[in-house]
């Protein structure tokens, strides 16, 4: 295929993956959210409440986009643009299977780490532009947990990195390849730990993605929405889908991490199939702990970050590099 | 004092546990009851406005006009009126208008009522843009309200 056509096939089919995912996760979260409530969830809108997420996006659509007085107005408009770059930048990036892939970058790791901060860039931005202080409380708690769970998810990565010995996403897909206690979470010959690693890894995850039980940045009971309190119409919708995009984002890099990416631990489905099996099984546990556990305290997800899992992580670490000395 | 170590363990097997639990709710059935759909049985006790039996042959009205619900009533609620008609031993019913905003649902006037001319209805779907719909309602008129 000639390179321009390429990229534009990628641009768009990344574009539409992202929409479609965002619009219809929101139908998959609600729908997962009634039954763990025993609820039926949405049900008018079209068969088993299928269109809700377009008659949500109608809706939005139809709304002004409304700008405080008080707010600094660039910013505030800026900020709804930069929020969903970072999932984007980092789709392109992500091997989805043996032959799909963007871009195969040798830096491809440390390239998804980068652009994954911009997203908390992207909302301090927004609760500092709002000139609201729900806002300003929210930015300032998004920069705090962030900081704090940057370090042990970087721990964590750098413990995977000394594993396989390289930041190529593709070339790590593919030092896990054959049955499934290949993957680097079963690696237990290099590192026995590695389950509790895969964990540690999640929960910051969890924590990087402003999700629940670690929702800090838009905490509705006590924040109103936080960040986008002041957002309206579809500036907050672009906000609500970034976050879907990031969790996307998130669970496609730990399937690429530690759950041996397409590679199949019994063959059946096409690679992609089974990335996107195992993307959407972290999804759902991605939903189902949000359904689970009520918000924590602020205080003590800073206690969790610093006092167990960089403690936890920094340990894995050394013996994860112990083994690989003496071994 | 536990060790840090086997406080996060038993922390994170608790957060397990949660987990499992929310996932067996996941798997089984809900329980809303899909109101405009589908709608649970009324309480055979369940107490909507009263309206008037009637007899099942001629449909006439049991009431003989005996006045001793409006004096039993007491939000002043029910207003009744009849006359005697030629031929009958017994007053009939021509007038009987239920103040539906003040009632409270009290049963005293099916109780004190003599020939057990009054029941309550199991109407509870009733909603209306106009006060004048439960202002004065006719029970006379209004013979299909208990099929509600």
């Amino acid at each position: 295929m000639p390179e321009p056509f390429r990229l534009l096939v990628y641009l768009g089919g990344i574009m539409a993956f992202v929409g479609l995912n965002a619009a219809y996760l929101v139908w998959v979260e609600r729908k997962a959210a009634a039954r763990f409530q025993r609820r039926p969830g949405p049900t008018e809108v079209g068969p088993a409440g299928l269109l809700q997420p377009l008659a949500d996006a109608i809706k939005l659509l139809s709304k002004q986009v409304l700008v405080p007085p008080e707010a600094d107005r660039l910013l505030f408009r800026l900020a709804p643009a930069v929020v969903m770059a970072p999932a984007l930048m980092c789709l392109a990036v992500l091997p989805f299977s043996e032959r799909l892939g963007a871009r195969d970058v040798p830096l491809g790791l440390v390239l998804v780490f980068a652009f994954g901060s911009i997203h908390v860039l992207a909302l301090m931005v927004a609760g500092w532009a709002s000139r609201n202080k729900y806002s300003i409380i929210s930015a300032a708690r998004v920069v705090s947990q962030n900081v704090a769970y940057e370090i042990p998810l970087l721990l964590v990565v750098i413990t995977v990195l000394m594993m396989t010995g390289t930041t190529s996403l593709r070339e790590i897909v593919d030092g896990q390849a054959g049955a499934f206690w290949h993957w680097n979470l079963f690696n237990l010959k290099v590192n026995p730990l590695m389950p509790v690693t895969f964990v540690i890894f999640f929960i910051c995850l969890l924590a990087e993605m402003n999700r629940a039980p670690f929702d800090m940045a838009e905490a509705e009971s006590e924040l109103v929405a936080g960040a986008f309190t002041e957002y309206a119409g579809m500036s907050f919708g672009v906000f609500f889908m970034a976050e879907y995009a990031n969790i996307v984002v998130g669970c496609a890099l730990a399937t690429i991490l530690f759950l041996g990416g397409w590679h199949s631990p019994v063959g059946l489905l096409p690679g992609l199939g089974w990335f996107l099996l195992k993307l959407y099984a972290l999804i759902f546990v991605v939903v189902w702990v949000r359904w689970t556990f009520p918000r924590t305290q602020f205080y003590r997800l800073l206690n969790l970050s610093w006092k167990i899992l960089i403690p936890i992580s920094m340990f894995t670490l050394v013996l994860t590099s112990v083994m690989m000395k003496l071994f | 004092m536990k060790s840090p170590l086997r406080e996060v363990l038993s922390g994170f097997v608790s957060l397990l546990t949660g987990m499992r639990i929310t996932l067996q709710q996941f798997f089984r059935k809900p329980v809303t009851v899909h109101y405009p759909h589908q709608t649970l049985p009324i309480p055979k006790r369940y107490r909507g406005h009263v309206v008037l039996l009637r007899d099942p042959e001629s449909g006439q009205a049991l009431c003989i006009a005996c006045k001793a619900c409006q004096k039993a009533c007491p939000s002043d609620c029910i207003a009744v009126d009849g006359i005697k008609r030629e031929g009958e031993r017994r007053k009939s019913v021509t007038e009987f208008k239920l103040d539906f905003t003040k009632c409270s649902l009290c049963g005293s006037c099916v109780e004190v009522c003599p020939v057990d001319a009054l029941e309550f209805s199991r109407a509870y779907n009733l909603a209306s843009t106009r006060r004048e719909a439960f202002h004065q309602i006719d029970l006379v008129r209004r013979p299909g309200a208990s099929q509600q």
